[in-house]
């Protein structure tokens, strides 16, 4: 599946519009320690947090992360979406929990 | 030896906005230079570590970067307040950072942990009140 298949559920709102939805989804990981996420998320991952702040357009680059995805209606801080758009990560937000997010994945992979 | 491509980078004291620049532009160099992919990524893991540290816990710092034919060296050193106890900052799940940056995700205590088991040879020195040098060294 490729990111663009998230928004066509319609469960997934995308928070920076612009950004390629080309990239092939082949995990997903739930984490919100980012040392943790680091060491042991794969690339072209979905990934899950409740975290919103800039920095983790720097995780998701850095492990050449897919998305991201937002849970239970929360938005990406405003720089953080404008970093995630110049840096061309796609942010997700939905109103979903990660266990449901988690099992709409299980349905599409 | 001298190096084949070497580069410095300022990190910011608690400047989150630009924290994880270098060690994008550490992973982005590395790529250019056709280094292997899973080498890449535990330099920019250890990296990343390594910048959010200076980032969140010091007063400022550098990296530098230094690229050889056989290995690849990142080295770090900031401007205080320095590590009283280092093993102790090496245990895993040991940290000083507060709630605030908690919350944030990070102070998890694995900073350090983390350097070490990516890089194939890991070397801290640290003084109160000077500042803290880490060498990491990448074989290739």
């Amino acid at each position: 599946m490729t990111v663009k298949d998230l928004l066509e559920t319609k469960k997934f709102n995308l928070e920076n519009e612009g950004v390629n939805l080309e990239n092939p989804i082949e995990d997903v990981y739930i984490g919100d320690l980012l040392s943790w996420v680091m060491s042991h998320a794969n690339k072209k991952c979905a990934w899950i947090t409740v975290q919103t702040h800039m920095n983790i357009v720097a995780v998701a680059v850095l492990l050449e992360m897919s998305c991201i995805i937002l849970p239970e209606d929360l938005k990406p801080d405003e720089n953080t979406a404008k970093k995630a758009l110049e840096e061309d990560i796609p942010i997700f937000s939905t109103s979903l929990n990660a266990y449901e997010i988690a099992c709409l994945f299980k349905d599409m992979m | 030896m001298s190096s084949i491509y070497e580069m410095d980078y300022n990190v910011g004291s608690r400047d989150f906005a630009a924290a994880g620049d270098a060690s994008r532009s550490i992973k982005r160099t590395l790529q250019q230079i056709g280094v292997d992919t899973s080498v890449v990524r535990r330099i920019a893991i250890a990296s990343y570590e390594a910048e959010m540290n200076i980032a969140i816990h010091s007063k400022g710092g550098k990296m530098h970067l230094a690229v050889n034919s056989d290995k690849v060296v990142v080295a770090t050193e900031d401007f205080g307040p320095g590590i009283e106890n280092v093993d102790l900052a090496m245990t895993e799940g040991w940290s000083t950072a507060t709630d605030e940056i908690r919350e944030m995700g990070f102070g998890a205590g694995m900073g350090l942990p983390n350097m070490k088991k990516c890089s194939d040879e890991f070397s801290i020195e640290s003084s109160v009140p000077e500042g803290t040098r880490i060498k990491m060294i990448f074989k290739l």
